[in-house]
């Protein structure tokens, strides 16, 4: 009878969080098949939406960066082409954080009520953004089969790059989510951090505009490694830049630890603050 | 003898709460509210810096809504958790439960808790009753595979097969409560955590749900059971818990529990009401005491049917000699309102002194046995309906313990929620069946 001994006191982290986490995956699964479920009921075009923001904005930044301001594209690809790979990942990332920070605040009522790893929560709405995501890649093949633009062979890697934009996007998002509990105030920093984020990271240029004395530093942005590895296995022109992808990465990695850790430690009082 | 499946040893909970200092200032200059606002920045963006967190308010204070719990529960208990709004006992079943962590103490559980402090947690209105099934057994700790088993039971519990596959927006809200019940119903946990949660559907249900609630508790399970229904909690329950302002003040055999409950119900009726914590309004006229007498001048305790004298004494502090309006509505165990008395409809108490006692007869109460709580509110400057300040509002500010009577004997629990809350006052005869025909 004591295999399921538990005792709580203040301050005492779980020592079978992680088990715990396991044990409650099917209600992350049927937390991300509400979300996804619920996503599109009562509209008109449904999952349309998924496809058309992005699309839009594709053509937007075709126009205005690539007709107007009359930016390089990479090597040989068309602006289009290479604006909507770069465009898939950004949307993914910002729709995760949007999303993700208002969870817990919009899930209030469960976190309560209910005992469960909160990490789920958040953690669902990136996976429903990942649905978007796919959906939206659609386009992208459709794209390049009317440019008849066929990829070679490192798109073996996308798989791996999609899991480095999830990661991309999960750490950001707890860390976020967590503070957004505690001070409402991100909530009305989330959509401008969105907007600039949009123009800050590579999103309607190559990042091999930036001048190459800047680039190190512009790669700390994560994303920045995350579009242009989706570029480079997408497109397969560019060569690249290898240092400021290591870069990318390491600061991926930064915020998913630290992500991780401020949720955990913030966790135990959501349910006295929500 | 095994050990007990849940030990709690001096087990506390603090809330930082904040008061607003403003409404107490009988003049506002502009020069204090901008002080006091620059001074709240200031103390919130500090707290921001340090992580700690935004309390609304002028004033910070530590209340414990919890402090130095010790009990034991063995295995196959039910056990009754007893109290006043605002005792303690939902703190101490989130602790239990998990979604919130203690201040102080240690909780040691030795077995699986699942916690029903809500019905219907989780429920997405726009995904149809089935969708919805999963979703909220999955929240309240069901695997998939336990709920399929379940299904067709607590489809058939809640009687909502033709609705299977609609949205619950759609739903009235009786299916809705009788479809979250039914789930929460099935769970099997080794210790079952439940917040008043009969107080929901129609009689009939309320019923059913009791019934259902005996079961889990014969069946052998761990049950702590939070309830303000005395009838419900001396029948399940074979010992309670009574908690006072967040003490465990006894712990023993429901039937002296619920007694020394009502004892300190009682003393509490001796304490100044402005003198409790949760009082809100502009308290330019305060209550002291609230009491219910019966004919013979018992207090606290009046037959159904009898004559009952509510009698409120009073002080104000305001300058208006307009009258004061006084209402006071009177609740069931449930929580349901179902009368109340308001000075509207008279005329005779105006120009109240500073200090005095108001009486409120009813020559017959026509009330069927059992508690009854009372929240008074006081308005100034006009009526409720006409838009008066609120100067003093309390819930649970008396306690109406009506006795059967010979008019209306008391009902056993189960007919309880069948019998209704009203007594009338009735006269059967044998009609000619010819007089009816005309």
């Amino acid at each position: 009878m004591n295999a399921h001994e538990l005792v709580l006191e203040p301050g005492r982290s779980e020592k079978n969080y992680w088990r715990d986490l396991w044990r409650y995956r099917e209600l992350f699964q049927v937390l991300a098949r509400r979300d996804v479920s619920v996503r599109y009921k009562q509209t008109v075009i449904g999952v349309a939406w998924a496809v058309i923001r992005p699309f839009l904005t594709m053509l937007v930044f075709t126009v205005v960066f690539g007709k107007v301001a009359k930016l390089p594209s990479e090597g040989a690809a068309p602006y289009a082409l290479m604006v909507f790979a770069g465009m898939l990942p950004w949307t993914f990332f910002s729709t995760a954080l949007s999303d993700a920070s208002n969870s817990l605040v919009a899930n209030a009522n469960l976190i309560s009520k209910v005992y469960f790893p909160r990490l789920i929560v958040p953690t669902a709405t990136v996976v429903v953004a990942l649905v978007d995501f796919l959906i939206s890649f659609a386009i992208l093949v459709l794209m390049m089969a009317w440019y008849r633009f066929a990829p070679d062979w490192k798109i073996v890697f996308l798989p791996l790059l999609v899991l480095l934009a999830f990661l991309a996007s999960l750490g950001p998002s707890l860390w976020i989510t967590a503070l957004n509990v505690k001070y409402r105030d991100f909530r009305y920093v989330i959509p401008f951090i969105v907007q600039l984020g949009l123009y800050v990271s590579p999103v309607g240029f190559s990042s091999s505009v930036i001048p190459p004395q800047w680039r190190l530093l512009y790669s700390l942005n994560p994303v920045v490694g995350v579009i242009d590895g989706f570029r480079w296995c997408i497109l397969g022109e560019s060569a690249m830049y290898w240092p400021g992808f290591a870069a990318s990465l390491s600061v991926t990695a930064f915020f998913l630890w630290f992500g991780i850790r401020q949720f955990r430690k913030m966790e135990r009082s959501f349910a006295d603050l929500i | 003898m095994s050990r007990p499946i849940i030990s709690v040893e001096g087990l506390g909970k603090s809330y930082l709460v904040g008061h607003e200092t403003a409404h107490r200032e009988r003049y506002t200059a502009l020069r204090d509210v901008v002080g006091r606002h620059v001074r709240n920045f200031g103390r919130k963006a500090l707290d921001m810096m340090r992580g700690r967190q935004i309390i609304q308010g002028d004033d910070v204070e530590e209340f414990w809504a919890l402090r130095d719990v010790s009990f034991e529960v063995n295995e196959g208990e039910v056990v009754g958790i007893i109290g006043r709004n605002g005792a303690g006992k939902s703190t101490l079943l989130k602790i239990l439960s998990r979604i919130t962590e203690p201040t102080t103490g240690r909780v040691t559980l030795r077995g699986r808790v699942a916690s029903l402090l809500e019905v219907g947690t989780g429920f997405h209105p726009e995904l149809t009753g089935r969708e919805n099934i999963f979703l909220n057994g999955a929240i309240l700790g069901m695997t998939r595979g336990e709920i399929k088993r379940k299904f067709d039971e607590i489809v058939g519990f809640a009687e909502v097969e033709r609705f299977l596959d609609t949205p619950v927006k759609r739903y009235s809200s009786g299916m809705y409560v009788r479809l979250a019940f039914a789930v929460a119903a099935h769970l099997e946990p080794e210790i079952l955590v439940v917040d008043e949660v009969l107080a929901v559907g129609d009689a009939q249900f309320q019923k059913k749900c009791l019934g259902k609630m005996q079961d889990v508790a014969q069946g052998g399970r761990t049950v702590l059971f939070v309830s303000h229904n005395m009838a419900a909690v001396s029948t399940l329950c074979s010992r309670a818990l009574v908690l006072v302002r967040g003490r465990l003040e006894q712990s023993c055999d429901t039937s002296t529990a619920i007694a020394s409950f009502l004892e300190s119900l009682k003393q509490d009726a001796q304490n100044d009401l402005a003198s409790r914590s949760d009082i809100k309004g502009t308290r330019a006229f305060e209550l002291e005491r609230i009491v219910c007498l019966s004919a013979d001048g018992a207090e606290g305790a009046v037959a159904s049917g009898e004559e009952a004298r509510i009698r409120i004494s009073y002080r104000r502090s305001d300058h208006f000699d307009s009258a004061a309006n006084l209402i006071l509505a009177i609740r069931d165990s449930f929580g349901r309102p179902v009368a109340a008395m308001n000075t509207r409809f008279t005329s005779a108490l105006v120009d109240l002194p500073r200090e005095g006692v108001i009486e409120c007869v009813t020559p017959s109460l026509p009330l069927v046995a059992g508690f009854y709580s009372i929240d008074a509110y006081v308005y100034l400057k006009g009526t409720h309906s006409s838009g008066g300040d609120l100067a003093f509002h309390l819930a649970d500010a008396a306690q109406i313990h009506v006795l059967p009577s010979d008019k209306v004997p008391a009902s056993r629990l189960q007919d309880a929620a069948n019998a209704g809350v009203m007594a009338l006052d009735q006269i059967w005869t044998q009609a000619d069946k010819a007089a009816c025909v005309s």
